[in-house]
């Protein structure tokens, strides 16, 4: 496998997020061939790409928009998530960042393909230039009269709003984010009746991660075998990668589908100078960290599930010997405590007691019965919420215990800070001793 | 400031962008913290009265949004991402010394009200590890005596420019632009920044490219003479 820059390929070019710098590349070209086209035309394509969601779980784009009941004489919505924030995902705001129109013309060919006259892009608010950014496309895409009503002539009217958050990151959960879009807290509905069916404001809804929908211009344009030439039969296509942590050159990676860890991590640099790799995250907090033995296995959706974790975003952290895996989890703990939106009882009373217990093993104040106590409160908890929250906050614990036993048996007695020197973890001590001492 | 019949004009163009009222609360909000610093009363009761809610309703909406301040912030909020990734790589050594520095702890505001600190949850900038934010702007890549001149920079009133975007303004100018305001700045700042294009320099390098885009598209094969609706076509084919 290799690096493939496509959403990626001009972002070196001081003007790619502007209307001038994406139509030097042919951006727009689609629009007036697709919406000339019947909507169904670029289902089946997107559906023989066999793309799938780029927001963490896979499913099938096409699959998706097919579910949108058709002549129900109901307004249609297509809503953007532009909510990333899961810990470690770092390329839907480099994306609207470097290259909105993209998301921008996606919208549009999207929401002719379910017959919905409206979008929305749900931007979280805490990353304001990236809304400034995506704004700015919209308003010239309007201009431009690629958005709009009477779309070039061809009498399909889609209008964009885009939506700043205002910090949650359950909104990133597609029925939370619709709550939220409707003014209301961000918490997640039961399901079914899925938004297919009935989602914002009970109209069918089809709700997308920004790469996703920046993938359909290039699907458009190449053609559903083109895509199928990268990554494996189950994973098609090319995928945002990211590498951050304690690696020489941290950055976004546009690869194949099937790329290895190993790989991306040449392509990075390497774990930073003088150290090596302790455990590694291929997809955000929410998927079971992986070892330096499943540096091979390849990043696709089905490979990843066959080690027992998730692709999930695709966005991989690493982190070397100098880390404390007990802190790692019991910071994670903090996180999804605090973002547990509350109306499920085994995630709000499960993260509130994770992450005391965790705290407990972080200062070496842990009994060692919590080890069990803990593995049992995320059982109780996996599998019994509305939303995947709770089941996340489940998830991390169980393969740290596994491949890192001793330090709990350590959190027992001893800090997590005192086991390991929280200087040395930092990347600014890495340049004092890397400068003198590496190489 | 205050809210002005100005604001509540402003409010209205927001309602109208959505197909439903409500939907207008979000950016409403953020509205009215541009205008009082923070979700007051008066703005609760603002949104409620337009959008035919109960004052509780809308308070119930303030409360679930961390962005939501219900006491004046700084005039410049910033944020220390603390979660594992950002903490591990130096931002809990960013926090502590801040923390020390100002005075202040989580959600507290410095004396002379310039700074208010926050810890942050994960802002999407991994690769810029460890990240911090001034008023929900980027700043990439910090250590320890970057992010202290960043603050005493902005106590003294002297420019702060984010590291992938403009010049940081108050906390008022930018919660306007969340509410849905265009200020003008989306050209400043990179298009993007080294780590943003690492893998397009290492494929350069490397000779590495997508597979070559085929001549023709599917839709080249569609009739471009169907200007109306199309949907009585069944399928054209590829």
């Amino acid at each position: 496998m290799a690096l493939t820059p496509v959403l990626t390929a001009h972002w070196d070019e001081a003007d790619s997020f502007t209307l001038a710098g994406y139509r030097r590349h042919g951006g727009y070209d689609m629009v007036e061939k697709v919406l000339s086209a019947p909507p169904d035309d670029l289902i089946t394509v997107v559906k023989d790409s066999g793309l799938r969601g780029r927001g963490g779980a896979g499913f099938p784009t096409g699959l998706k928009w097919s579910f949108v009941p058709q002549g129900d004489g109901k307004a249609h919505y297509i809503v953007i998530n532009a909510d990333e924030s899961e810990p470690g995902a770092c390329k839907d705001i480099p994306l609207m960042l470097a290259n909105p129109h993209a998301l921008v013309e996606g919208c549009v060919l999207a929401a002719h393909a379910i017959r919905a006259s409206h979008a929305f892009i749900y931007i979280r608010g805490e990353v304001v230039h990236a809304v400034r950014r995506v704004r700015a496309a919209v308003a010239e895409a309007y201009a431009a009269g690629f958005v709009g009503q009477n779309i070039l002539g061809t009498g399909i009217g889609v209008e964009i709003v885009v939506h700043a958050g205002a910090g949650a990151y359950i909104c990133g959960e597609e029925t939370a984010l619709l709550d939220s879009l409707e003014g209301r807290r961000g918490q997640p509905r039961l399901k079914p009746p899925f938004p297919a069916v009935a989602g914002l404001y009970a109209c069918p809804t089809v709700v997308n991660n920004v790469e996703t929908i920046a993938n359909i211009p290039t699907i458009a344009r190449n053609g559903a075998a083109w895509l199928r030439t990268m990554g494996t039969e189950k994973s098609p296509g090319f995928k945002l990668f990211s590498v951050s942590g304690h690696v020489e050159r941290p950055g976004v990676y546009e690869a194949a589908l099937g790329t290895t860890m190993r790989e991306l991590l040449e392509y990075a640099g390497g774990v930073r100078s003088g150290h090596e790799l302790k455990f590694w995250i291929p997809g955000g907090s929410s998927v079971p960290m992986l070892m330096p033995e499943h540096l091979d296995i390849p990043m696709t959706y089905e490979d990843m599930q066959g080690a027992g974790t998730m692709l999930g975003t695709a966005t991989a952290m690493v982190f070397d010997e100098t880390t404390s895996v007990v802190k790692a989890i019991s910071r994670w703990m903090h996180f999804y405590k605090h973002e547990s939106c509350g109306k499920c009882t085994p995630c709000r009373e499960g993260t509130f007691w994770l992450e005391q217990m965790l705290e407990r093993f972080e200062r070496g104040h842990a009994d060692l019965d919590d080890i069990a106590k803990v593995d049992e409160i995320c059982r109780q908890m996996f599998g019994r919420n509305f939303c995947a929250l709770g089941d996340a906050a489940a998830t991390p614990y169980a393969p740290a215990l596994k491949h890192f036993r001793d330090e709990f048996v350590a959190g027992t007695h001893t800090a997590a800070d005192d086991l390991f020197d929280p200087v040395a973890a930092t990347i600014f001590a890495a340049a004092a001793v890397g400068s003198g001492g590496a190489s | 400031m205050a809210l002005t019949e100005q604001t509540r004009a402003e409010a209205l163009s927001l309602v109208e962008r959505y197909p439903e009222p409500r939907s207008a609360l979000l950016p409403m909000l953020h509205l009215v913290q541009s205008q009082e610093g923070a979700v007051t009363s008066a703005g609760i009761a603002m949104c409620a009265d337009m959008l035919g809610l109960s004052a509780a309703e809308v308070a119930g909406v303030v409360t679930f949004y961390t962005m939501y301040k219900r006491h004046k912030v700084g005039r410049y909020h910033v944020g220390v991402c603390t979660n594992t990734l950002c903490a591990v790589l130096g931002g809990d050594a960013i926090w502590s010394a801040l923390s020390a520095r100002l005075g202040v702890g989580h959600d507290e505001v410095s004396a002379d009200g310039a700074v208010s600190l926050e810890r942050i949850e994960c802002q999407a900038a991994c690769s810029h590890a460890p990240v911090m934010t001034a008023n929900w702007e980027l700043l990439d890549d910090m250590d320890v005596a970057r992010a202290l001149e960043v603050v005493e920079r902005l106590q003294a009133g002297d420019e702060v420019v984010s590291t992938r975007g403009p010049r940081i303004g108050t906390f008022q100018e930018i919660e306007r632009s969340l509410a849905g305001f265009d200020d003008g700045l989306a050209g400043q700042g990179p298009a993007a920044d080294s780590r943003m294009t690492a893998g397009l320099t290492y494929a350069r390098e490397h000779q590495m490219s997508a597979p070559p885009a085929p001549e023709r598209s599917p839709f080249d094969a569609a009739a471009p003479d169907t200007a109306d609706d199309a949907d009585q076509h069944e399928t054209t084919g590829a």
